[in-house]
């Protein structure tokens, strides 16, 4: 998969954990017989929040760890779905992997690049998209197939991707 | 976007139409949850895992592991917390089996959990799913919450002594998160690189205690065998490998789709009269049988029966019964970069075997392709592949050598076409 190849534009470094998200990271924790158990789950919390995990992020995640920002970045970068920049508002990410391949994935994936005018792991100008093509997605039979953020589209081509990419706001 | 029911059901799948089935009013008012009311009340631990050994019941998760002996390697007694983990990793291209068990069956994989938990004496599973199955996952959150709420989780199950409590823990995008040990390691809040064996999971597992991992079809067809018994589960698949699989077929098909059906049938039938065989009067080229890591067959190879005793002849294995299609367009160095491009992208690093040779396979099959490659090209490509085999800390570095074998073994033609003229020679195959 393609993460991270460009940033987004951004806006402040993001730092803080709500209080919310705390509270969901706390719970998250409990649940296993060591608190580090819930760094993967707290990642996800942190970015729901946030969209990527700054190095300030990583910091403030690592107090409530008790171990190292290093740590927390090593994780980040080993997880395809952990960023470490901003991300476009929207993740359209289309499988590329054999069955989605035979069945035209590459083409399509292809005409977002032109449509959208990015290549895939870039976002647009605008913050809106960031366009990546991604491993199995285990939809292989309803292929070609792309995600949006966690929702699949499956059986597509390539008018119905524009248009879906398209009223991404 | 959910699934629907698969095109051929069998036990697994009988009620996926359903949805009141992914419910547990509905799963209870069409008999669910009443195996492990057996199991629990009326068999003593060891006598499920004895049950489940002789009925045969294989993993299925890819490496076919007998699920019931698995169980007995954990150890007795209760001076330490024992585990389960549920793989419901499924990162396997051309497989999407365990994702409609989750999102249509929710509550039959946590029944074969229980059931599981009573044989093992675990206290706790954790179900680790893949980060991008988020709807599956939504599926599974409501289907915990109803089975604490309904008491067949937490405290005294069923009003019996049995405690067992499920975690739902997501990954975040790895494939080899999917390998037991890089499960473990992710699931104790690390990155995903394999653990070196042994020690075992069922010593030394999720956070230093016993654990058993299965995949998510392991524990689904469990509370089939504790209600039904070994001899009709046996009565079902092949003498070595009994009962059915989802099948998952993609590709170059007319119905691509799911198919549960019984272990050892064959592959053209699946290919021809369930899913239609190739569109449009085209023939088929090569067949993958069990997910990518599994080598391919050639047309001429489909009559054999889906089970690991005969795939082995043919120097290929079930894995995970992800059936990919290839019509007689297909270039096959094509086929062998997007595998290659695969496993390079998702190696964890650690052997050298692993990292080096996935990617010097892949730059040497993408050579090939732009018509650039040498006659040595072919055979540095095996020695590579030789060199990756059995050498290394988990078993990715033999799934990405075998894939790129297999091609050679039966379609060495096309890689010695491009080399001789300089091109690709399959101006119709699917894009690159
Ligand atoms: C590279 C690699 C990836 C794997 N991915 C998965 C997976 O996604 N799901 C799974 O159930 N098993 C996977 N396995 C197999 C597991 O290591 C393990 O054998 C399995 O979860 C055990 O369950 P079973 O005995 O019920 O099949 C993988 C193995 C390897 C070597
Ligand atoms: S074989 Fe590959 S994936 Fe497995 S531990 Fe070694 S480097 Fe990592
Ligand atoms: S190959 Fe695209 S979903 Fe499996």
């Amino acid at each position: 998969m393609t993460k991270n190849a460009s940033a987004a534009p951004s806006g402040a470094e993001p730092k803080e954990l709500s209080a919310e998200s705390r509270a969901r990271i706390e719970r998250e924790m409990a649940k296993f017989p060591k608190k580090r158990g819930a760094l993967l789950a707290a990642l996800h919390i942190a970015q729901e929040e946030h969209g990527w995990i700054s190095p300030a992020l990583a910091k403030t995640l690592a107090a409530l760890f008790e171990i190292t920002p290093i740590e927390v970045m090593e994780v980040v970068s080993f997880y395809n779905m952990f960023y470490d920049r901003p991300q476009g508002r929207h993740h359209v990410y289309v499988c590329t992997n054999l069955p989605c391949s035979l069945r035209g994935a590459r083409g399509l994936l292809r005409a977002l690049e032109s449509h959208l005018g990015v290549r895939a792991g870039e976002t647009t100008p605008d913050g809106r998209v960031t366009l990546g093509h991604e491993e199995c997605l285990g939809a292989c039979a309803y292929a070609p197939m792309l995600r949006v953020g966690p929702t699949y589209h499956e059986n597509l081509d390539v008018e119905q991707a524009k248009r879906l990419v398209d009223a991404l706001e | 976007m959910a699934l629907t029911a698969p095109y051929v059901t069998n036990y697994l799948t009988q009620h996926f139409a359903d949805d009141a089935f992914g419910q547990v009013d509905g799963y209870v008012a069409r008999g669910g949850y009443e195996a492990a009311r057996k199991a629990i009340t009326r068999m003593a631990p060891d006598e499920v895992a004895t049950l489940v050994k002789d009925a045969g019941l294989q993993g299925r998760g890819g490496a076919g592991f007998v699920a019931g002996l698995k169980w007995t390697f954990m150890p007795k007694g209760a001076d330490k917390p024992k585990y389960l983990v549920c793989n419901a990793d499924e990162s396997e291209p051309g497989s999407f089996k365990d994702r409609i068990l989750m999102e249509r069956g929710p509550h039959q994989m946590l029944e074969g959990i229980l059931i599981a938990a009573w044989a093992t004496g675990a206290e706790k599973t954790f179900i680790y799913i893949r980060g991008e199955y988020a709807f599956a996952a939504s599926q599974l959150e409501r289907a915990i919450e109803e089975a604490y709420s309904r008491g067949y989780l937490g405290s005294r199950v069923m009003g019996t002594a049995l405690s067992h409590d499920v975690v739902l823990v997501r990954g975040a995008g790895a494939y080899i998160c999917g390998e037991e040990t890089g499960l473990l390691e992710s699931l104790e809040g690390k990155k995903g690189q394999p653990r070196k064996k042994p020690p075992f999971p069922a010593q030394y597992g999720a956070f230093g205690m016993p654990t058993t991992v299965n995949n998510v079809e392991t524990f689904s067809h469990v509370p089939h065998i504790i209600k039904n018994g070994k001899e009709w589960f046996r009565s079902i698949g092949t003498e070595k490998s009994p009962g059915t699989t989802i099948f998952g077929v993609s590709g170059h098909v007319v119905r691509p789709g799911l198919y549960e059906l019984p272990l050892g049938t064959k592959l053209d039938e699946i290919v021809f009269e369930h899913a239609g065989g190739v569109p449009d009067g085209r023939r088929v080229k090569g067949v993958i049988p069990g997910g990518m890591s599994m080598p391919i067959l050639p047309a001429g190879q489909l009559d054999v029966p889906m089970a690991n005793e005969f795939l082995r002849e043919r120097k290929s294995m079930l894995g995970t019964g992800g059936v990919m299609v290839m019509d007689e367009t297909t270039c096959m160095v094509r086929v062998g970069c997007v595998i290659s491009w695969f496993f390079r992208d998702e190696s964890c690093g650690q052997c050298t075997q692993c990292r080096e040779g996935t990617g010097w396979m892949n730059k040497i099959l993408n050579r090939i392709e732009r018509g650039a490659g040498t006659r040595e090209d072919l055979d540095v490509l095996l020695d590579v592949a030789g060199k990756m085999e059995g050498a290394t800390i988990c078993a990715f570095s033999d799934a990405a050598a075998w894939p790129v074998q297999g091609l050679l073994r039966h379609f060495r033609e096309d890689f010695e076409a491009h080399v001789r003229e300089q091109k690709c020679p399959f101006p119709a195959s699917f894009e690159l």
